[in-house]
């Protein structure tokens, strides 16, 4: 099993830096840094704005792999993201913007797995029953509808309960309410009540998606004939279906996980911006807009990496569930 | 009949089929594939009811503009200067915009834009997974190595993010741009299933008969490899166009994809989202109508998935 995991976790690597290179190269290649002094008035001198360019480290004249290699030596020996297009330094964002995106990503990807996985179950053991009817009726809706559809009519509904309570009971701008003076606890409840709509517009999708897979997968494994033995043998139904069924059935469930995680990130961006969450991903969207090389690279990194560490925790749970790959 | 060679060909007796009456009693009915398929399909209440969602959007879209036009006298880029932000009324059916545009002129358009885009994208990445696969799967070897390492790193480009980047340097070029840029991120899986499809069908008698009776390659993989794995390719195309059309609207929603001041659905849902809330009409519609589109593709590809599988139980056996 060591030897499974330390080759997964070496594949991973060599996949975070390939991603970073790319999107830093492609960013350089396709971004214009200038645009950010073209618009003066009065126009900077062309010296000054190669100047700039240069000490922020984006400057095109510059030869890129040297461009790249500085930026990704800063990363790795000094942790130092390097500079934004406007000269602001990253590292002083990227610590509160990357806390509030994993809050939304990793509440999001639990409850959409796990809940995803027992809707997928049921929907199964209920086959063609009002229970199975009612879950895929949700799953083929919400697969259906983009982040962007499901978040706002979240937040429509959110705006309707208020004003049946006539109190705000759901949040639904930004992930806390600014100069709030409530005590630790007063600001925990402020946070979660802040986190429900966003965390749903996420994991809706999420359930919808693992509960289709989790369905399918169920029910080849209800048809197989070692279900059948360990019923004969004696066992009852369902402690035949959740100890030998169940566990054989989410095998293929840890690939697709590693698999959504990407999914995933590009829908919390979407989130992120309809909720006035200032995340990684609105980050992305904005320096995108604003030409920012390093920015674009440095969310890259924190996706990857995101996505390191989901998909090595899905391959130690392939690990757990399958006993072949632990030889 | 089509298929002779097709080995899911059912023979059916007519002597308990629906109705006996119409036939000798001894004639054993052989169904050909198609008319399996197309039986299966039929019985699928929900999956008809799609098709006929997705039939009445093609028309609204490629023909509404043009009735819409002759009847109130709108088009998408028009501007109505007497009536900002007014509600669907009997001149403007979905109401207007900020700036005076018709919002069902232009939620028809964009509409027809997201379908040709996920439809394209779809062709073209079916197309191109079909080919890649059967190729790294037939040839083996390097070229299958060469083949597979592409598809694993074009896995792992964070798509959205690339295509995010590139495509608005393509401005002038349009949307052909972007649906090519959707279609290169969107066909690797495939690829990778049809290249294990492959490894098994190469090895068939009538692909080894093909072989050593002289057909070329590419006549081996066209006419041989590719035709059976037609089901397999139609349901993926199918899944194709609803997520095309999906990471099309996701990429315009940023403006990222579809530029102004042509429109998309993706354009017209953010640019009303802004104002779901006060203006219900400028987000609704336009957001309504690409769920309804969506939800009818994936429908339909389910529903093939079930009677293109010849192992599927569900939509009743072979009547």
């Amino acid at each position: 099993m060591g030897r499974f995991l330390l080759k997964r976790l070496v594949n991973y690597l060599v996949l975070v830096v390939v991603a970073t290179t790319l999107a830093y190269i492609v960013a350089s290649l396709a971004l214009n840094p200038r645009s950010a002094y073209e618009g003066r008035n009065p126009p900077p001198p062309a010296a000054v704005v190669d100047q700039q360019l240069t000490a922020y480290g984006v400057n095109d004249k510059d030869p890129l792999l040297g461009r790249y290699a500085d930026w990704i030596g800063g990363v790795l020996l000094h942790g130092d993201f390097g500079k934004t297009v406007t000269g602001g330094d990253i590292n002083d964002q990227l610590g509160s913007r990357a806390m509030v995106s994993l809050r939304l990503l990793v509440l999001g990807s639990i409850i959409g797995a796990v809940v995803g996985v027992l809707a997928g179950v049921v929907s199964a053991i209920k086959k063609y029953q009002v229970t199975d009817r009612l879950i895929t009726v949700y799953a083929f809706f919400f697969i259906a509808t983009p982040v962007f559809f499901t978040a706002v009519l979240l937040k429509y509904g959110a705006l309707s309960v208020n004003q049946a309570a006539g109190s705000t009971v759901l949040y639904y701008t930004g992930y806390e309410t600014p100069n709030l003076q409530a005590g630790f606890f007063g600001h925990l409840a402020d946070q979660i009540g802040h986190l429900i709509l966003p965390t749903l517009s996420i994991a809706l999708g999420q359930i919808a998606f693992f509960s289709r897979y989790q369905r399918n997968a169920m029910l080849d494994v209800m048809n197989s004939d070692f279900l059948r033995t360990a019923e004969a043998k004696g066992l009852t139904r369902r402690r035949a279906l959740y100890k030998h069924g169940l566990r054989t059935a989410l095998i293929p469930m840890a690939t697709l996980l590693a698999y959504s995680f990407g999914t995933l990130a590009v829908g919390a961006t979407f989130t992120e911006k309809i909720f006035g969450w200032h995340g990684m991903g609105e980050w992305l969207v904005d320096s995108i807009t604003s030409n920012d090389i390093n920015v674009v690279a440095t969310v890259t990194l924190f996706t990857a990496v995101f996505i390191l560490i989901s998909g090595f925790l899905a391959d130690v749970i392939y690990a757990v569930l399958d006993p072949r790959v632990r030889v | 009949m089509t298929y002779p060679a097709d080995p899911l060909v059912i023979a059916d007796d007519a002597a308990i089929s629906d109705d006996p009456g119409e036939k000798p009693p001894s004639a054993v009915v052989v169904r050909g594939r198609g008319s399996l398929v197309f039986r299966r399909f039929r019985k699928n209440k929900p999956a008809l009811v799609a098709l006929v969602v997705l039939v009445l959007l093609f028309i609204a879209a490629f023909i509404g503009p043009f009735v819409y036009k002759a009847v109130t006298g709108w088009t998408y880029s028009d501007q109505d200067y007497s009536a900002f932000l007014s509600p669907p009324t009997g001149s403007h059916w979905f109401g207007t915009s900020q700036i005076g545009q018709d919002v069902f002129a232009q939620t028809m358009r964009g509409l027809q834009k997201s379908l040709i885009i996920g439809l394209l994208v779809a062709l073209i990445s079916t197309g191109l997974a079909a080919v890649v696969g059967a190729c790294a799967g037939y040839f083996g070897g390097w070229v299958d190595r060469a083949l597979m390492w592409g598809v694993d790193l074009l896995l792992v480009i964070p798509s959205f993010l690339i295509v995010a980047i590139i495509s608005p340097a393509f401005q002038d070029a349009g949307w052909i741009v972007l649906v090519f840029l959707i279609a290169v991120f969107a066909w690797m899986i495939t690829a990778r299933i049809i290249r294990g499809m492959t490894l098994s069908l190469k090895e068939r008698e009538f692909v080894l008969a093909a072989r050593y009776s002289g057909v070329s390659p590419a006549g081996i993989i066209f006419r041989h490899l590719i035709p059976n794995m037609s089901s397999l390719l139609i349901i993926d195309a199918t899944i194709a166009v609803a997520s095309a059309i999906i990471a099309e609207t996701g990429l315009s929603y940023f403006g990222f994809g579809v530029q102004p001041p042509d429109v998309s659905l993706g354009n017209l849902i953010a640019s009303g989202t802004r104002s779901a809330f006060t203006f219900p009409w400028l987000f609704m519609f336009s957001g309504g109508l690409l769920v309804a589109t969506t939800l009818a593709v994936s429908v339909i590809g389910d529903a093939l998935r079930d009677a293109l599988d010849p192992a599927s139980s569900r939509a009743g056996s072979t009547k």
